[in-house]
């Protein structure tokens, strides 16, 4: 079989691409936002249970390190936060181990910025402006309305069933029937996820842009937790953006609290220790610069190979992508 | 046998579910931002035809199935079982039954080479050539003059399918067909 050496996107498809960065780059410029280019490998990696890090032995003037390729660039970033950058940008390689699919790949670009001062709803406001621009008027029928959905409020309509009060066998139940496979022993939050996955995430963003906020608490990553005005029930201080039945953004009021997320780290890998998964050495150099003081405020991570896939009307990331893993 | 990881799931890899054995046909990586990951896995089964929908944590596995497909030359049927014979010099038959054949039964002429798929040595499927030429055994007689445009009619072959052959086709002639589709393709 001859070796298949040619790109996975189409020369046509790079040029439409970068004048789509070059849009995204015009965007934040408008708007007094800095761009930064922050290093690829860290000291500390994410210890996010269900993202899997990739490390690599550097030799360095400390000697022979083990150094984690970032999941995202959020802890570098934080730090530029914490030393008085103002409002940041970046278009970031970002790398998730295992992760290969239509809507995945290994290494992938990731649009993450930052808004000292921000409210989460601001931020919301301006991750729809900056999808819409580069969308353009291509989709703009599509992406033209918006709608804010609560967590809670998708698994009422799509499961009639209360994701924050059901009982986690017939969650159980419920998950196992959906997805046909065994969640005897499953994690709450793993009944919800697969739940999200399968029935409600394909239904979203079908008529304009969808916003999901009111995550459940246990589900609030490095986001800020509040308690919700209707129940008094924890929430996650987060939101997501959908986009024809695609994620594509993933926002949080910033936890600014050097303890908590200290305790953050320790609780997940204590987790992966249970599970069976590797440990990730956890980044000090976040915790001292949250310790030094980061100003408040709101930051999202947006996967901008999946937004300019829809933009162009392709079917996966990889045709939107020089060489997609399997082909790299 | 070996037993395979979701990671290592790809369309035509052969694994054992719920006692069948099966064919991949689709593996699809699905994750939320944060979340648990899923492969959501389109499998046939190669003992119904049937396709499945599942859905497996990632990094979990699945047992691989003894699962091989071998050219055999059909030799004759003895009204219970089709005989089948390898071609790869080693004269060994194989029996198979009337579910496992299926469709393929319609298909079958002496001395054509098909597909047998056997697991654990036993014959699960038959997959005829994509073309395969047969004779005309009945069917209104041709139309003079029309041959190239408009009209078809049936026509029954010797392996006994029927299909819709040009109006000029006659009884007797040898015709090349799809097996995929069930069309007339040209004459032989």
């Amino acid at each position: 079989m001859a070796t298949d050496w040619r790109p996975t996107a189409s020369i046509e498809t790079l040029r439409e691409r970068a004048r789509l960065l070059a849009e995204v780059r015009g965007f934040f410029a408008a708007r007094g936002v800095l761009e930064v280019e922050t290093p690829v490998l860290g000291h500390g990696g994410s210890t996010d249970v269900h993202l899997a890090s990739l490390s690599l032995a550097a030799t360095t003037p400390a000697g022979r390190e083990r150094l984690w390729l970032q999941t995202s660039p959020e802890f570098h970033m934080k730090r530029l936060l914490a030393a008085g950058s103002g409002p940041i940008f970046q278009l970031a390689r970002s790398f998730r181990d295992g992760e290969v699919g239509g809507r995945h790949n290994i290494e992938f670009t990731m649009l993450e910025w930052y808004r000292p001062g921000f409210s989460l709803d601001a931020l919301i406001e301006e991750t729809v402006a900056l999808i819409r621009q580069v969308l353009g008027q291509k989709s703009g029928g599509e992406a033209g309305s918006l709608r804010r959905r609560r967590y809670r409020e998708l698994f009422r309509e799509a499961l009639e069933l209360d994701p924050f009060g059901v009982e986690l066998g017939e969650l159980r139940r419920l998950a196992g029937q959906r997805g046909g496979l065994d969640m005897g022993d499953a994690a709450r939050d793993d009944c919800l996820d697969l739940l999200m996955s399968l029935v409600i995430e394909p239904t979203l963003g079908r008529e304009g842009i969808d916003v999901v906020v009111d995550y459940p608490a246990s589900q609030a990553a490095l986001a800020r937790r509040h308690r919700d005005p209707e129940d008094g029930e924890w929430v996650a201080s987060r939101f997501e953006v959908y986009l024809a039945g695609l994620e594509l953004a993933n926002g949080y009021d910033e936890l600014t609290d050097a303890d908590e997320q200290r305790e953050r780290f320790a609780e997940d890998n204590a987790a992966r220790r249970q599970l069976g998964l590797p440990e990730v050495d956890v980044d000090r150099r976040l915790l001292a610069a949250l310790e030094h003081g980061m100003p408040a405020g709101s930051g999202v991570a947006l996967g901008i190979d999946r937004l300019i896939q829809l933009a162009l009307g392709k079917t996966s990331v990889a045709e939107v992508m020089a060489f997609a893993t399997p082909n790299c | 046998m070996a037993s395979y990881s979701t990671n290592e799931f790809k369309g035509g890899l052969k694994v054992m579910l719920d006692g069948d054995p099966c064919a991949i046909v689709e593996n699809e990586f699905v994750k939320p931002g944060k979340g648990q990951a899923f492969n959501r896995v389109k499998l046939r089964n190669l003992i119904t035809g049937r396709v499945w929908e599942r859905t497996f944590k990632s990094g979990e596995s699945l047992e691989g199935a003894d699962v091989v497909d071998l050219e055999m030359e059909y030799l004759y049927t003895d009204g219970d079982m089709w005989h089948f014979m390898k071609t790869d010099g080693s004269f060994e038959q194989y029996a198979v039954e009337k579910k496992a054949l299926g469709d393929t039964a319609k298909w079958l002429k002496e001395q054509v080479v098909y597909t047998v798929t056997l697991w654990n040595d036993n014959a699960i499927s038959v997959t005829p050539p994509n073309f395969i030429e047969l004779e005309v055994v009945e069917t209104d007689p041709g139309l003079k003059g029309d041959t190239a445009q408009g009209g078809s009619k049936p026509a029954t072959l010797s392996s006994g399918a029927v299909v819709r052959v040009p109006l000029f086709i006659n009884q007797g002639e040898v015709l090349k067909v799809d097996t995929r589709s069930g069309e007339y393709v040209s004459r032989a």
